[in-house]
Order: structure tokens, then C-alpha cells, then sequence
């Protein structure tokens, strides 16, 4: 290799230095859940440096964006962070919503709350319990998963899908919630506190666990908000930052629950933040509950915006008019104010902004992702350099870094 | 509910940068204003550093692409007061073919994968960035792709025509 030429793939660069081993963490190794490789210089054990590398699963969601109607953009929404896709779901209708100036009535906005505390629990039951199995803890994996089915099964009933869920509609829910879906709802209120507190007895004082998590990965305060960290990670550091309380939405004002934060930003406190989570949404979950009761208001799901909002299949077989509002909506003939706008929510792993650029189009112009998890990663060199190569597995679990989301 | 005192940002800004602030929007869903390229990078450090407005978070960074503009490439950057719950965002933008902007990363070492993310999609040039390469795509990709000329299809691809539905 003559010295003029450019090296660029780190492997190589490294090879010269004979000092350090290099480690290739990825891209596909079972500890890192999902595709991304992290090229390690190592010293025995302890880490001199880490070089990510991502993309491995882009698919190039911003540029799909410009081509699609409004409505096909919620599928690509859910494909971002798969385990929490509800939540995404609802923050991309609420972005048109904000766009368009739409009204949603009172019942939805607690339906839709509902919909995406349960998204945030199952989202922090993967995280939390994935750093118990990659420090050894399968046990509490193995219990736990089955309230994360539950709450699949939950979703089923609410729009027939899984994983990739497409919930909710521009101007509302899609359907009501039916009986089994109250049903099954009402059984993980009363169930699931069980199962939580079995999972935080296995973990929560367990020696080993609190050996292997406490001063494991921190981030400071200060750094974690130059990192634009965001959702339970910053607030693990200490930083009372939600967007719920911040800029509230579907009524999240409404609700009464704190936010909890931790002081060292370690793996540990993470850990805690999420667990501590849960129990908030648990309550948010009961009190939306509480409140769609109390509402006169027992059937609407969603807004009177027959401009976005598919009408019903019966009507469509029989009614000159709402066929051509299905034939316009699903077309994208629909207008659309021009005019850009930012909304963010809270997701799984923090603030989930979408910036809309709209030119009265059937498409966006622009679309642009905030997403929480490909802002913070770009810290995780920083924050295992000098540590040892299993707190790195350790660290990149707690901080909850979903392929699909940092890739978009 | 965002407390932002515009009048005294107006005020201030004016006083400051003058002629190098090109507009400003309020009634937008966060207060916009739009700078020329050349003073950007100082008003973003002004936003941050200023005592009175302590923009101190970086929510997103990303680029903009309006080809039938005479300045068609864009930059748009949006900051966060968390205290006082405000938020601003600040735009740019250049004639050049080949746009280049100062980049973030003095500011805050987040801009870095934000700006090699401009960089990746629209081709945009960041002056002192640390290490701007590709960062989703392959580095072997020709091109921009979020660049509206840019197409959306594999041009080459021959199992489609576009007699009926067009590309």
C-alpha cells in the first residue's frame, strides 16, 4: 500500500498499530440486536477506542417520504422504532393534524394515550429486559416477554396487527376499541403490576445485577445534553426533560404523574428510569381509562374530517359520496395546507420529532425524522472508552439503540 | 405554553447581525427566522451563548432542497431553551452548487452525525467538521440522493415502463 493512497475502512488503519487488538463487534452479533458494527481497538480487555459504523439497514425513509401519499407514510413510520411503532404511528398523524388544523375530540385523544402508554411499556419491557440476559439474567427475560406478547394481543384487537402496527388514522383511531380489547386491557391493569414487580425483585437488588450496572457506561449531564440525548437516557443523567410534560399532546396535560430521573447516567440508572416508567404508565393508563368513562361522550373515535378520515366500507359499497372521499383519500387528492411544522413526542427512547414541509401536494416536500436514537449513539465511543468489552455489550442495550430508528 | 420574548430576540439579533438576518416569521409554529449564510454560524453561537435566550440544546439538523428557488439548498437547524421551554429554528441558504456551511460540532459535538447526515443526503460541505463522510449510505453511492433531481427508482431498471403509470 503506497502512502498516498487513502485508507478508509478502519480495519486496516489499525492493522499498522501491532499494540492493539481489534475487535470487530457486529455487524451482526447476537449482543448488539440489530445490524451494526463497532470496530474495537482493544488493549487486553479494556477499550482504547470504538469506531461505529451504521447504515447497514437504511432503506432511505426520507426520500420514500416525498413520493407517498400522506396516509402510506404511517407504514414507514412504524418500520422506524419497531418496538414501540404505536407511538410513532400516533406522532405522524398528530403531525398532519397540527398541519392541518384538525379537531380531535376529547374521547380519542385518551384512547390514543392509552394506545401509546402501552407501546411505551412493552418498548421499556425489551430494553430492560434485554440488559438482564446480555448480564446474565435470562430468567426475568423469559417471565416478562409473556406481558409483551399480551400487550401484541392488545394491539391485535385494536387494528389486527403485531409488530408493524399502522394504528390509528389522519383524524382519529381506525375503529373503536371493541369488547375484547377492554376486556384484555382491563386484565393487564390488574395482572401486569404482578409480573413488573416479580421482574424488578430478580434484578432491581440483586447483587450481581447491581455489581455488573452501577458505574457501567455513565454519561454526565452536561454531556448527555451536548449529545442531544433525549428521553429516559437524558433523564437517567438527571435531566427532568419529557416532552409529555414539556409540550404536551393529545392531552397529556391532563394527566397526573411524575418523571422520574436518575443522577449517575450509568446502565443502572437507566435501567431504573424505564422500571419506574412503567409504573407511571401504568397509572396514565388508568386514568385515561377513568376518563374515557367520565366522558358523555361513549362512541366517537375519531374527528369530523371526512377530507382525511376513510369512511366506513358499507358506506363506501352504497354511497355515491363516500366513495369518492375513499377514492380521493386513498389517491392523495386531499388538500393540504402549505406551510412547515414540527411536532414531536415522546417515544420509546426519546423526543421522536417529524419535521413536515408541506407544498399543498399530495406528498410532503419535505420530511425529515428526529430520531432520538441516531442523535445519541454517536456518544457510545465516548461513553465505553476505558471500559471493558462486556460494559460495552451492557451499555449499548441500556441505551436502547433500535436498528430500524438509527438507520430510518 | 413556549415563553420566547420575541420582541427582545428581534431587538437583539437586529442589533447584532443587522442586515444578515433576512426575515423572520412569527406566526409560524416556532418563531423562524432565516440568516444569511455567511453570519449562520454566529447567530446560532449568539442563540446559544446568550445570556437571555440560552438556546443550549440542539434538537435537529437537516437540509432542504427547493431546486425552482434561486437559492435552492437550505439548511434548517432547530434549538431548544429547556428552562424556559422555547424553541427557535434557524435557516440558510446558498446559490452555490456546491453548498458549504461552518459546521456545529464547536457547538456541540451532537451536529457531528447530524451534519455528516446533510452531508450523506444532500452533499453539503461542512468547514471544520472532524471526520464528514457518508454515514447511512455506502460509500460507494454516486450522487445525493435527497436532492430533488436525484430519482427515487434505479434509473436502470428495465422490468418496468412507465406507459401506464408513469416513474
Amino acid at each position: 500500500m503506497t502512502k498516498n493512497q487513502q485508507v478508509t475502512n478502519p480495519t486496516n488503519t489499525a492493522l499498522q498499530e501491532k499494540d492493539y487488538t481489534i475487535l470487530n463487534l457486529g455487524p451482526t452479533h447476537p449482543a448488539t440486536h440489530g445490524i451494526f458494527q463497532n470496530v474495537m481497538k482493544m488493549e487486553g480487555e479494556l477499550i482504547v477506542s470504538a469506531e461505529p459504523t451504521i447504515g447497514y439497514i437504511h432503506r432511505s425513509f426520507e426520500k420514500l417520504a416525498e413520493r407517498r401519499p400522506f396516509y402510506q407514510i404511517t407504514t414507514i413510520t412504524d418500520r422506524m422504532n419497531y418496538c414501540s411503532s404505536p407511538i410513532n404511528n400516533m406522532g405522524w398523524h398528530m403531525t398532519v393534524e397540527k398541519l392541518a388544523g384538525i379537531e380531535i375530540p376529547k374521547r380519542v385523544q385518551y384512547l390514543r394515550v392509552i394506545i401509546m402508554e402501552l407501546a411505551r411499556i412493552s418498548d421499556h419491557i425489551i430494553c430492560n429486559s434485554v440488559i438482564g440476559v446480555d448480564s446474565g439474567a435470562m430468567t426475568g427475560f423469559l417471565y416478562i416477554f409473556q406481558w409483551r406478547e399480551f400487550i401484541y394481543e392488545i394491539y391485535e384487537e385494536l387494528c389486527g396487527a403485531r409488530l408493524t402496527t399502522n394504528i390509528g388514522r389522519i383524524g382519529g383511531l381506525e375503529r373503536d376499541f371493541n369488547e375484547k380489547a377492554w376486556e384484555k386491557i382491563h386484565y393487564f391493569l390488574k395482572e401486569f403490576p404482578a409480573g413488573l414487580k416479580e421482574f424488578e425483585n430478580l434484578l432491581v437488588r440483586n447483587r450481581i445485577f447491581m455489581d455488573r450496572t452501577i458505574k457501567c457506561g455513565p454519561i454526565s449531564a452536561e454531556r448527555a445534553l451536548a449529545y442531544s440525548f433525549s428521553g429516559p437516557n437524558l433523564r437517567a443523567a438527571g435531566v427532568d426533560y419529557d416532552v409529555r410534560v414539556m409540550n404536551p399532546y393529545s392531552s397529556y396535560e391532563e394527566f397526573n404523574f411524575t418523571i422520574p430521573i436518575g443522577t449517575n447516567g450509568d446502565t443502572y440508572d437507566r435501567f431504573m428510569v424505564r422500571q419506574r416508567e412503567m409504573w407511571e404508565s401504568l397509572s396514565i393508563i388508568q386514568q385515561a381509562i377513568d376518563k374515557v368513562n367520565a366522558l358523555e361522550d361513549k362512541t366517537s373515535f375519531h374527528g369530523n374530517v371526512p377530507e382525511f378520515f376513510l369512511p366506513p366500507k358499507e358506506e363506501v359499497y352504497n354511497s355515491m359520496e363516500a366513495l369518492i372521499w375513499h377514492f380521493k383519500i386513498v389517491m392523495g387528492e386531499t388538500t393540504i395546507p402549505k406551510g412547515e411544522v414540527y411536532h414531536c413526542v415522546e417515544g420509546g427512547n426519546g423526543e421522536l420529532g417529524f419535521y413536515l414541509v408541506s407544498d399543498g401536494g399530495r406528498t410532503p416536500y419535505r420530511l425529515h425524522f428526529r430520531r432520538p436514537c441516531y442523535i445519541y449513539y454517536q456518544a457510545y465511543p465516548e461513553m465505553v472508552k476505558g471500559s471493558m468489552l462486556s460494559d460495552a455489550i451492557l451499555t449499548m442495550s441500556s441505551m436502547n439503540v433500535i436498528a430500524g430508528e438509527l438507520d430510518s | 405554553m413556549p415563553t420566547l420574548n420575541i420582541e427582545l430576540l428581534e431587538s437583539k439579533l437586529k442589533e447584532n447581525f443587522n442586515e444578515n438576518i433576512l426575515s423572520s416569521d412569527k406566526d409560524a409554529d416556532m418563531f423562524t427566522i432565516v440568516v444569511t449564510k455567511e453570519s449562520y454560524h454566529d447567530v446560532v453561537r449568539f442563540l446559544k451563548e446568550d445570556a437571555n435566550f440560552n438556546f443550549h440544546y440542539l434538537t435537529t439538523l437537516c437540509g432542504l432542497h427547493y431546486p425552482d428557488s434561486p437559492f435552492p439548498f437550505g439548511l434548517m437547524v432547530q434549538l431548544h431553551n429547556m428552562p424556559e421551554n422555547s424553541r427557535i429554528r434557524v435557516k440558510t441558504f446558498t446559490g452555490d452548487n456546491e453548498p458549504t456551511f461552518k459546521t456545529l460540532t464547536d457547538l456541540w459535538p451532537a451536529a457531528n452525525w447530524m451534519e455528516r447526515e446533510a452531508y450523506d443526503f444532500f452533499g453539503f460541505k461542512f468547514t471544520g467538521h472532524p471526520d464528514l463522510r457518508r454515514i447511512l449510505n455506502m460509500d460507494s453511492l454516486e450522487g445525493w440522493p435527497m436532492r430533488k433531481e436525484y430519482p427515487l427508482e434505479d434509473p436502470f431498471r428495465k422490468d418496468k415502463d412507465d406507459k401506464m403509470f408513469g416513474r
